[in-house]
């Protein structure tokens, strides 16, 4: 299928910046509007545990839908996805730094020591911070694209960290997080059966043209 | 000294324009973002919402006073209307409000059984004519690590309990809320095993800190808040205030508790708010009091030191 024209790619890319910054934008115009209920710390908490974990999914999700619809274009959304990831994360991971602990290490260490649900969620953010460093096309370039695929194949660690975290912190009704776990399953599940095709057809190939001795 | 000449760059070094600048947008939007956030959260921190006081039920007359009440300032209505914790709407605190509009309160009746001279049945209204209405300010604590000041109106529980007239060996009370699947629309999934059962040891039961609460702010109790009858019990963790309760019944055994059935690691029978308990997936040790920036402190049972002596002898870190 034709790429659109490039025009229209810097477009869609500046609306898809602009969505992306979307719930943060909510958040704060709540913020400033009473919005947030009763406990505005929980909320900011959540909305952007929430977010962090959806931009995961939908950075995991560019590959499949690339392949799938062969719009090769995709890609090129992939990082600024990824990136919003990593915002998202980091605006959550302050919350708990700044808004619930208040700087104080040594709870955070020891809630990190103790807490599974706390090691499972800051797991998730560290695995996500070489990814966004790396996230320049100057990196690409550093580390090679082989070895830069395989640093950034950690998204599958981290996301799979961020729903074990978000699995460990429900009470009861474990609805959402299930959700957000099945939807990765799906999307890792496609990778390993593309993988698997791949190996199925090389070995046919190996077998039609034998390697010269 | 090596200078490189522009023709020496090759051009894929060259980051593309609109790469960096959109970068650049990335980080400024993000600080902005942030900054923004912190503002629109500071700017709440030090505005006014105690008068968001509103009219909601019947105003309850012949309300009096008590010595037990705190002066602390109390959360505003809307809050304590807003953010609850009641799973059999949704598990969700802010949908409660919303989904229990249409509850129905009356008629409503409350059964005692078990060990008892006589089971028996009392509606509503009677239960409320058992004991003058007394406004009872209360600490409320979260065992999920926020908190409230409540004005809550009700009768001491004791003055229900004598009543009810249980047998010399009654060492338990428990207590159910209503199955109402049609009305309550987490009742039909098993989110947790309805109906809730909550329960206190008859010791517990009889002190006078412990109330059944039928309104909130003079008023007669938002259907959020557990109308038309809930329990209050202000040094144990808020889930054991079981709401809209239809059975009071009296053992010899320490009866079950919803939670605890849930998860008996995290949640005790007694669920005595206690600093230095942690749950296993959180600290205690501190709370945010609603409409509050900073955590304070929590108190050991809530800061209701009178309730120590009920549980000399008593090792808390087992019994939690």
């Amino acid at each position: 299928m034709k790429p659109p024209p490039e025009k229209w790619i810097r477009t869609l890319k500046v609306a898809a910046f602009l969505s992306c910054l979307g719930p943060a934008a909510v958040l704060t115009w709540k913020g400033f509007h009473d919005g947030l209920g009763a406990n505005p710390i929980d909320v900011i908490t959540r909305t952007t545990g929430k977010w962090t974990l959806t931009f995961l999914l939908i950075t995991l999700s560019v590959t499949p839908v690339r392949k799938l619809s062969g719009q090769a274009f995709l890609i090129r959304f992939r990082r600024m996805l990824g990136n919003f990831a990593f915002f998202y994360g980091t605006l959550h991971l302050m919350t708990y730094v700044w808004l619930d602990k208040f700087f104080d290490v040594h709870a955070m260490l020891h809630d990190i020591v103790k807490r599974r649900f706390i090691t499972a969620g800051l797991t998730a953010w560290l695995l996500m911070l070489p990814l966004a460093l790396t996230s320049t096309t100057g990196w690409i370039r550093r580390l090679g694209g082989k070895r830069w695929q395989m640093l950034h194949r950690l998204i599958y660690f981290s996301a799979a960290a961020g729903v074990i975290h978000f699995i460990w912190l429900v009470k009861a009704d474990l609805r959402r997080p299930l959700t957000y776990g099945a939807i990765l399953i799906a999307l890792l599940a496609y990778r390993l059966i593309v993988w698997a095709m791949n190996r199925i057809r090389l070995r046919k190939e190996n077998v039609r043209q034998p390697v010269r001795a | 000294m090596l200078i490189k000449k522009p023709s020496d760059i090759p051009s894929s070094e060259i980051t593309p324009k609109s790469t960096y600048m959109s970068r650049r947008n990335f980080i400024v939007g993000a600080a902005a973002s942030g900054a923004a956030l912190a503002g629109g959260l500071y700017l709440r921190e030090h505005s006014d919402n105690s008068s968001d006081v509103q009219a909601s039920g019947v105003k309850l007359a012949g309300v009096v006073k008590s010595p037990f009440s705190t002066t602390e300032p109390a959360t505003s209505f809307k809050d304590i209307t807003n953010y609850n914790n009641y799973y059999e709407f949704s598990t969700d605190k802010y949908e409660p409000n919303g989904l229990s509009k249409d509850f129905r309160t009356r008629p409503w009746s409350v059964s005692f059984d078990g060990m008892v001279k006589k089971p028996k049945k009392l509606d509503i209204d009677a239960i409320l004519k058992l004991a003058p209405l007394e406004e009872r300010i209360y600490r409320h604590r979260c065992v999920e690590g926020w908190s409230m000041v409540i004005p809550w109106v009700g009768i001491p529980l004791s003055a229900v309990i004598k009543q009810a007239d249980p047998l010399p060996g009654a060492k338990f009370v428990a207590f159910q809320t209503v199955m109402a699947p049609d009305q309550m629309p987490n009742q039909k999934r098993d989110v947790l095993d309805w109906p809730y059962v909550e329960g206190l040891r008859m010791d517990e039961a009889m002190h006078p800190l412990a109330i059944l609460a039928v309104g909130l702010y003079d008023e007669t109790l938002p259907n959020v808040d557990g109308a038309p009858l809930r329990l209050v019990v202000p040094w144990k963790y808020g889930f054991k205030g079981i709401k809209a309760i239809v059975k009071i019944s009296f053992t010899d055994t320490m009866p079950p508790t919803t939670w605890n059935k849930m998860a008996p690691d995290e949640y005790g029978f007694y669920s005595n708010v206690n600093p230095n308990k942690d749950h296993p997936r959180w600290s205690q040790a501190t709370e945010r009091r609603i409409g509050e920036f900073r955590k304070r402190p929590t108190l050991m049972f809530n800061g209701y030191d009178q309730v120590a002596s009920l549980y000399n002898g008593l090792d808390l870190q087992k019994n939690y």
